[in-house]
């Protein structure tokens, strides 16, 4: 398939997919809890009402950091969709997240600093073992490039579980679920109020919301880079993986930046460059 | 006479003359003009059309050899002199091994040591002096005013400013000797100047502070140059050559002892662990002599000379050991400064680990570790001199330069504010330099030698903490302030404005700096080798880069129909963002700080880890060096 043909196929279809997700999950996450759940399309109905609010802000330039966080989320999807160069795709990701970071810094409240305060936590958390992953689908492929990777012949989690399990751990920091939403929760039962979001509302918080859509298949999308050489298993596996997210967020209680920040290192350092040495060594 | 020799020896004439000429008028038109000689010399030999060229001797035969024996004579006294005053014995020591060394070398050998061709100007040198001439400059001319403001606001010490202004130029025409000579003789002259020129800079104020500092400076790179001296000997015996093109030209197995101590020499000065300490004394000088000595000048002569070996040292025990400090100093540089508020303190981690990731690239020495090396040389230099000059500029107004305390900059001082931002997201942003060339070094390592991988991976998440929240710090703003930006010199902003502008430029143009002159540099030192970054990935960067400078766009709309209210404080706001009713009605104000890990990482543990890792890679390479005997 053609790269422009992949990039606007991901333009159009990402919030869509994004959006069920997100309403799927909370369709889950209820039954999980023994409720009912809002319907499948309640996200969409949220960011619809987000979207005529009136617009309330702290500081007045508080706003254009999270349009440009947009403006960045989706691009670094459109590189990772157009099969562009996987490390590119990661410091499109960091830059990204930098400018959300920096509109909560921008807001001068002292919950919207902490969360920006614990979200590049979460970022440092996380980061090593992204790269990690890009460096041992390197070392698999030959190629950092996605479109590459994606068809590389050889099913890439048989060589790189290790790799596998660690950016399953960082997924659940980039997710910001449970047990590591702690610059900012989906439950109403932290003690940061709403963290990293709190002085957003109205069309700004919609568009947090539409950038997460985004992010979420395109972190979905990087899931099925492991198993691309069987398409319909890598498509079962990032649903999967979505799944188990999901169950992770409900059984497990908030953890202390500390330990996720301990915990995700030494998953790095063991499981994601452990078996990167170990394929070094097979060569 | 040609124009290197005349790069070399223009600043060391002016900086005689400004040491002579004491009026603070007629040293203002020195410094300036001088600069704008030494620029256009260092972008006309950008500009000529060559690759490579070795020159003979500019001046006879042994006159200037004798000249810089006997100036060095000069010089081993006075340190000596110091080491006395000061009760160092181990000044002393080093001193005297190495003077010693040399003076029985050069006598015993005097005939046979004039070297063929003692200059060497090649795109690589032409890169350096470029630094060393245009950041190198701009800081002299920063200095002009903030010198004479430090002098205003600091009483207490004594106003030394002509000779201050005679070493900055010194230095300057140190450096070029340094970047210019292909005689190890010569190299190590220029080198014993930069040392001795540090060592006086850092101790300007003469308090009890900035002497221990300046003399523990002064051990360290003394350590550094008796291994230069006994590398030299080492190699002349070796194969009767005492050029550094000979040198790079040997096998490595014939000359490895001799250039695994040049790169010890070259750790030293360019302050990778375990001897980072010095760089970080060095920051109680004034903030232009910081700025010297991080970005254009002494540790750029470090990692020009590990750069220079890398085709003897890759692939060498040697190359390993030196890539591996440089990969632990960049860990250990970046995490460190996480856990500092003191804003030069987190430049100067910053410079090692940079400097680190350079050595790294210089242990590896393929095609693209060194075409990264030559990037990141440039990027930094330009970034970093810009960051240090504009703090310097801060810590006069707010007289602090504690992080915490540049909360609101961005309405206190918004020119500065935003020159900060941008020498940060030099510094370590997509898709600003800095980042193209970690990028590249990350692609070298993979190739080379995966598991260096990990040091990066790690180094750049913490780089990424560190710059960021301090960015936070200078954009958030509670209460209103007002703008303190007033009365700062035309000179101060000339270089600042210069600076910014260089930082940005280079991003631009970095395609056509790497053409021009890195990949010359490359590829004749891999010949028939090409490719790295390829062109489809400029594009995308270009597509980055013009969406970041699309940002400031945005605040077309500053005056937009919004609704402005106060931060949520968790309480009853009390008239502004800052104070607020909590419980049982007591009246809190608010203040945001941020994270520095004292706890979690703290910086004395940090850096002890740093000591021991670097300290141990550090005696492997001299154990190795000592079995070869």
């Amino acid at each position: 398939m053609n790269q422009w043909i992949r990039l606007i196929i991901y333009l159009l279809a990402a919030p869509v997919a994004g959006c069920l997700l997100s309403g799927l999950d909370r369709r889950i996450s209820a039954r999980m809890q023994s409720r009912q759940g809002p319907p499948i399309l309640q996200p969409l109905y949220d960011v619809l009402k987000l979207w005529q609010k009136e617009d309330v802000v702290v500081r007045r330039s508080q706003d254009f950091y999270i349009f440009f966080f947009l403006m960045l989320i989706i691009f670094t999807g459109g590189l990772f969709f157009a099969g562009s160069d996987l490390l590119l795709v990661i410091f499109a990701l960091t830059l990204a997240a930098i400018f959300f970071v920096l509109g909560a810094y921008k807001a001068s409240s002292p919950y919207s600093f902490i969360g920006a305060e614990r979200e590049l936590i979460q970022m440092m958390a996380y980061e090593p073992m992204v790269i990690l992953a890009a460096i041992g689908m390197y070392m698999v492929t030959k190629d950092f490039h996605v479109a590459a990777i994606a068809s590389h012949r050889s099913l890439l989690i048989l060589q790189l579980p290790g790799v596998f399990l660690g950016f399953l751990y960082a997924l659940e920091i980039k997710f910001r679920k449970s047990p590591f939403d702690l610059s900012c929760s989906h439950h109403a039962h932290q003690e940061l109020v709403r963290g990293i979001t709190t002085e957003f509302s109205g069309k700004t918080l919609a568009m947090i919301e539409i950038a997460h859509w985004y992010e979420n298949v395109f972190l979905l999308g990087w899931v099925y880079l492991f198993f691309g050489a069987l398409p319909a298993l890598g498509l079962f596996a990032a649903f999967a993986v979505f799944v188990f997210v999901i169950l992770v967020d409900n059984s497990f209680a908030r953890l202390k930046w500390q330990v996720a920040l301990k915990s995700s290192w030494a998953v790095a350092a063991v499981l994601g460059f452990g078996n990167i040495l170990v394929l070094s060594w097979l060569r | 006479m040609n124009l290197a020799s005349f790069l070399i020896l223009l600043p060391l004439v002016a900086g005689l003359g400004l040491f002579v000429f004491t009026s603070a008028q007629l040293r203002k038109s020195m410094v300036i003009s001088v600069t704008i000689l030494v620029a256009l010399g260092t972008v006309a030999l950008a500009l000529l059309p060559r690759t490579e060229t070795l020159l003979g001797n500019p001046l006879g035969a042994n006159l200037i050899g004798d000249l810089m024996f006997w100036v060095e004579i000069a010089i081993g006294l006075y340190v000596l002199y110091v080491s006395v005053r000061f009760k160092r014995p181990l000044i002393a020591l080093l001193v005297l091994a190495q003077g010693g060394l040399m003076v029985w070398f050069e006598t015993k050998y005097g005939a046979h040591l004039e070297s063929a061709h003692s200059l060497l100007i090649d795109r690589f040198s032409v890169i350096m002096a470029l630094i060393n001439g245009i950041v190198g400059g701009l800081i002299c001319v920063y200095a002009l005013g903030y010198m004479r403001e430090f002098q205003e606001q600091h009483g207490e010490f004594k106003d030394r400013q002509p000779l201050f202004f005679s070493l900055l130029f010194v230095f300057l025409g140190a450096m070029f000797g340094i970047v210019f000579s292909n005689s190890l003789i010569w190299f190590y002259f220029f080198w014993e100047i930069t040392t001795l020129c540090s060592f006086l800079l850092i101790g300007y104020k003469q308090n009890e502070e900035s002497q221990n500092n300046a003399l523990r400076a002064l051990v360290m790179n003394l350590a550094g140059g008796l291994g230069f001296a006994v590398a030299i000997v080492w190699f002349y015996t070796k194969t009767g050559k005492i050029d550094l093109d000979a040198l790079i030209a040997s096998k490595p197995a014939l000359v490895l002892a001799p250039a695994a101590l040049l790169a010890f020499a070259g750790i030293t000065k360019s302050a990778q662990f375990p001897f980072s300490r010095w760089l970080l004394g060095a920051m109680v000088a004034p903030t232009p002599v910081s700025a010297l000595l991080h970005s254009s000048t002494m540790v750029k002569a470090g990692v020009y000379l590990v750069v220079r070996l890398a085709p003897v040292l890759s692939g060498t025990t040697v190359g390993w050991l030196v890539a591996l400090v440089g990969a632990f100093t960049f860990v250990v540089g970046s995490f460190a400064a996480i856990c500092t508020s003191d804003a030069k303190k987190v430049l100067a981690y910053s410079t090692v680990a940079n400097l680190g990731l350079i050595v790294l690239c210089g242990g590896i020495g393929t095609y693209e570790a060194i075409w990264a090396a030559l990037l990141l040389i440039v990027f930094h230099a330009v970034a970093k001199c810009l960051l240090f000059l504009c703090v310097g500029v801060v810590e006069h107004k707010l007289h602090s330069r504690d992080i915490e305390s540049m909360s609101g900059l961005v309405i206190t001082m918004p020119r500065l504010s935003l020159m900060l931002q941008i020498g940060m997201a030099g510094m370590f942003l997509a898709p600003f330099g800095m980042l193209i060339s970690k990028w590249a070094v990350l692609k070298a390592v993979v190739d080379v030698s995966p598991a260096l991988s990990v040091f990066i991976a790690f180094g750049s998440a913490a780089t990424l903490f560190f710059w960021v929240k301090w960015m936070g710090k200078l954009i958030e703003v509670t209460g209103p302030r007002e703008s303190v930006e007033k009365g700062i010199g035309a000179t101060e902003w000339t270089a600042l404005y210069t600076l910014s502008a260089l930082t940005f430029g280079a991003c631009l143009f970095f395609p056509f700096l790497s053409s021009a002159f890195v990949e010359p540099y490359v590829t004749h030192l891999f010949a028939g080798h090409t490719g790295n970054i390829g062109s489809d990935n400029f594009i995308i960067m270009i597509i980055m880069l013009v969406m970041v400078c699309l940002f400031p766009l945005s605040f077309l709309n500053y005056n937009r129909r919004v609704k402005v209210v106060d931060a949520y404080l968790g309480g009853a706001n009390i008239d502004t963002s800052v104070r607020f009713q909590g419980s049982a009605g007591v009246v809190r104000d608010m203040e945001l700080k941020n994270y520095y890990f004292s706890d979690f990482l703290g910086e004395a543990r940090v850096f002890r880890f740093g000591v021991m890792a670097g300290g141990a890679l550090v005696t492997f390479l001299l154990a190795f060096v000592f079995f070869s005997l």
